[in-house]
This record gives C-alpha cells, structure tokens and sequence, in this order.
C-alpha cells in the first residue's frame, strides 16, 4: 500500500481551491473545501459538486453481456431498457460483499458497471474472472465523473445543456453535451437529493467542472468533499462500502435484500443469500438515533443490559437532522424500530435507540 | 496561518494557557480547530478534577476524528466551559474567546515556564505543516 496516491483530473482545482487533500482509497481527495457542515447544507439548500472520478467504471459488451452481468450481479439486469441505471452487488459465493455498484444499460448489448474506487482493481479482477463471457474494458483511467447534487441542480445542469433534463427519470440516464462536453447525463446520485451524475472523458473534466462552477454561482453552487459526502448519504441511510458493508456482509442482513432477485437464474452467492432469506438475517443494519450528544463510530460496541448485541458501523452528528445518528448492525431481536441499545463509547455506555431510516426524507426524484 | 496570540503560552499538542491572576485558562488554538474542521463533541472534565500536564483532561470530536485534549499544566479544575459541550461549534467560531475550556489552579509553578511562547508556538506549526 505504498504505492502513490491517484490523482484525478480534478486536482488541480481542488488544491488551487485551497482544499484539505486526504488519502482515500488509494486516491488523494479533497475531504472539506470550506468546511463539512456547510459544505452539506449547501447540498441540502442549494447545489453542490463533488468530484467523483476516482470510482471505476466497466463496459461489458457482445452478444453474452446480459447473460454475464447476470451471472455476476444479485439484482435483475434482464429488464432494463437502454438509458436505464439499476443499483446492485457483486457478491462471493458466500454471500459476502465484493461490491456494491449501479449497472448501466447503454446499449441492446452493452453494459457499464460503476465501482467504488478502493475496489477496483479488486472488481475487475473477480468479473473478468467470473463472467461466462461478454467483452470486459476497464475505462476508469478514462473516466472522470461529477455528481451535481441539491434541489438547483436541475436548473445548473439544464441551463448548460439543450437537451430536456427535466425528461431524464430518477434512475435514467442520457447522452447529451453540457457546457459543450459530451456528457452521460445519469439522474443519480448518494446525497438523497435531487441531482445528475455526469460521466465525461477524463480530459474534459476540468472544463466542465470550471463551467459549473462558474455557471452555477447564481444557485450558490459550491465545491463539496467527501467528508460531506459521508454525513449526506449517512442520513439518507445509504451503505458505503468498507463501512456498513464488505466481504463478511451479506446484502440481506445489510437491508439490500431488494436488490437480490432469487428468481432471476443463478447468479454468485444466490444459494447462500436464499437460506439467509428463508431463515431470516440473524442480524440486522439498523439506523440509531443517540439520546443524547455522543459520536458513535465505525467499530463501536452496541449493547443491550450490558451484553454485546452489535457493532457500529458508520457515525455522525448529522447536520440536517440535527441528531448524533449511526448505522449498526443489531441481533435481530434487538433490531426493532423503537428498540432502546447503548453504544459503548470510550469504556461508558451511551443511551441510543433504533430508529427509522432513512433519517432525513428523501428529495430525489421520483 | 492561524492567529496566534502573543499574550498566551502553547503546547505542542495545541493547547493555549492564559495567565489569570494564580489560575490558568485553557483551550485550544485556532490552528487545532482549523486541523479538527467542524466540532460536534466536546468533553470536560467536572470542576475538582485533577488534571496532569501532558496527559489528557478531555475529548473533542469534529465531523472525521477524535482528539484528546491534552493538560498544559498540572491542576485542580476550579472551573469549566459548561456552555461548551451544548454548543460546541463555539470551538471553531471563537477559539481563544468563549470557546475556553477548562480553568486549572497550577499545582506545580515550574510547568508554566516550560510552555512555549507565542512565537514558538508558531515556528512549530509551521515546521508541522512541511
């Protein structure tokens, strides 16, 4: 793990925008430009952009690419039209977590796979590895994608394009030129807002995110890094990997059970995930709500009378809801919405309580 | 670069001491808010504490980490910033004001002298930032 840091297109603009750069997942990433607070209010009110390009991105095509995406992921990809994006995983014959990831249909026979950065050598790897066919090109190094996201981000994206955003679906996705690049325009993203994913050609990353910037000033468009990142899709509940989930997860326990289709065909890890459904998880990923102010973080006991009954796995004060929220996985019987637990922090015992999730309502798209 | 005060001693771990009359207030600087970016948490120890120099008095937490906070000098708390752990962000907003922490009585006058000057404080922050 010595290797040096990646860097993407964007790095320039983020240390010339006098961001804070930290390591993450093998990349040197802006974590704060002004500060994390306000970076996710500015989500939350207005527009923010993050650069994103660091994930990974595959194509698949031929006349065997349904069949090995199929083969590969646990969710129903048979369905999709062309310009539709599906949230799904990459799971071991275990059950564990390989990845999670959103597939692409962009044409009848092509598909592209969109990875977490730390995992991608690691995905590729297990898909080339594992696909009963289907011609497989990593194009991350070519890839640069920018996530605008807040409820002006319509109106940011629509203003530098001609084609109609508005028509674009929650979970669809269209060619277009924004800002005179040729973009992916895809109505996605992990903030829980409204707002687009726009994937380009990593040598024009720098002017489309400089356009944005520039273009977006009216809306209060700002730069936002991935310590904001981290609290925005904390409250909408959504997993991030290496956190809430990984190899010794399963999708079931970690409530993406609605991306795992049985009844598709087979698929890795199809059998084992069948048995964790028929039995029932035996734990389960639940949001907490402390009672009162204590951090509860990655790795942290979760307690019921004074015995173990999970662990946290993310953590945070949450600016929006204005609440110290966690996600933790809890024994099953202790996982009810209401549940009174304590979270271990530092040797004493904090009250908490299971909650509804997500914590913050959902603005995207529907 | 962070202010730093004249008027107060430092320690390398990014504590400030004030000298008020036989007590010494305590907190943070501004280039340790800077560092810890956004505070949600902070822990205080109750007034008729002990607390030893070098070792940690508190916790303060921002958005990404955990910090110790960490004693200038060795004391008895004769008092807290019992406002702070409700309002936290006061850390970030006004460091060397109303975000103090702790007031120590000395329980050893010689720690005082070993503390850093304003301009050491510096030196070392910037030596830190290379």
């Amino acid at each position: 793990m010595n290797s040096p840091l990646k860097r993407t297109p964007l790095h320039d603009a983020h240390v010339k925008a006098g961001a804070r750069m930290v390591p993450f997942g093998g990349w040197d990433m802006p974590v704060q430009y002004t500060g994390i607070v306000e970076e996710h209010r500015a989500v939350r009110a207005a527009v923010g952009l993050f650069d994103v390009s660091h994930m990974g991105e595959f194509e698949v095509d031929g006349p065997r690419a349904l069949e090995a995406v199929q083969s590969l992921t646990t969710n129903d990809a048979s369905g999709l039209d062309i310009g539709q994006v599906q949230y799904s995983a990459l799971c071991y014959p275990d059950g564990g977590i390989v990845d999670d990831l959103t597939v692409y249909r962009l044409a009848a026979d092509r598909y592209m796979l969109t990875v977490n950065a730390g995992n991608i050598d690691k995905d590729w790897d297990w898909v080339t590895s594992h696909a009963p066919g289907g011609r497989w090109r990593n194009v991350s190094a070519e890839t640069a994608l920018i996530a605008v996201q807040g409820p002006k981000a319509e109106r940011l994206v629509g203003r530098l394009t001609d084609r109609d955003v508005t028509a674009i679906d929650y979970y669809r996705f269209a060619p277009g030129a924004v800002a005179g690049v040729r973009t992916l325009i895809s109505r996605t993203g992990y903030t829980g807002e409204d707002g687009f994913e726009l994937y380009v050609a990593a040598g024009d990353a720098a002017r489309l995110w400089a356009a944005l910037l520039e273009r977006g000033r009216e809306d209060g468009v700002a730069p936002i890094g991935l310590g904001a990142r981290d609290t925005l899709r904390l409250e909408m509940r959504y997993a991030l990997y290496g956190n809430d989930i990984d190899a010794t997860t399963n999708p079931i326990e970690a409530g993406l059970g609605w991306i795992v289709k049985l009844g598709k065909g087979p698929f890795i890890g199809r059998d084992v995930l069948e048995k964790v459904r028929a039995a029932g998880p035996a734990r389960r990923l639940v949001g907490l709500e402390m009672a009162e102010r204590a951090v509860a973080r990655h790795g942290y006991p979760v307690v019921k009378d004074g015995a173990p009954i999970g662990v946290v796995t993310s953590g945070s004060y949450g600016p929006s809801v204005d609440r110290y929220i966690a996600m933790a996985y809890v024994a099953t019987p202790h996982a009810g919405v209401g549940t009174d637990v304590g979270v271990e922090i530092r040797g004493q015992v904090k009250p908490a309580r299971v909650v509804k999730t997500p914590f913050h309502p959902s603005r995207t798209k529907k | 670069m962070a202010s730093v005060p004249a008027e107060l001693k430092y320690t390398k771990e990014h504590e400030w001491a004030k000298r008020e009359g036989d007590r010494i207030r305590i907190g943070i600087t501004a280039y340790a808010q800077e560092q810890l970016g956004d505070v949600v948490f902070v822990e205080l120890p109750k007034v008729g504490a002990k607390v030893t120099a070098h070792q940690a008095f508190g916790v303060v937490e921002s958005v990404k980490a955990v910090s110790d906070l960490f004693a200038p000098v060795s004391g008895e708390v004769v008092e807290t910033n019992a406002e702070l752990p409700q309002k936290p962000e006061t850390v970030n907003k006004d460091p060397y004001g109303k975000g103090w922490m702790i007031v120590v009585k000395p329980s050893n006058a010689g720690e005082w002298d070993q503390l850093l000057s304003a301009e050491q404080y510096e030196k070392f922050v910037a030596e830190a930032a290379h």
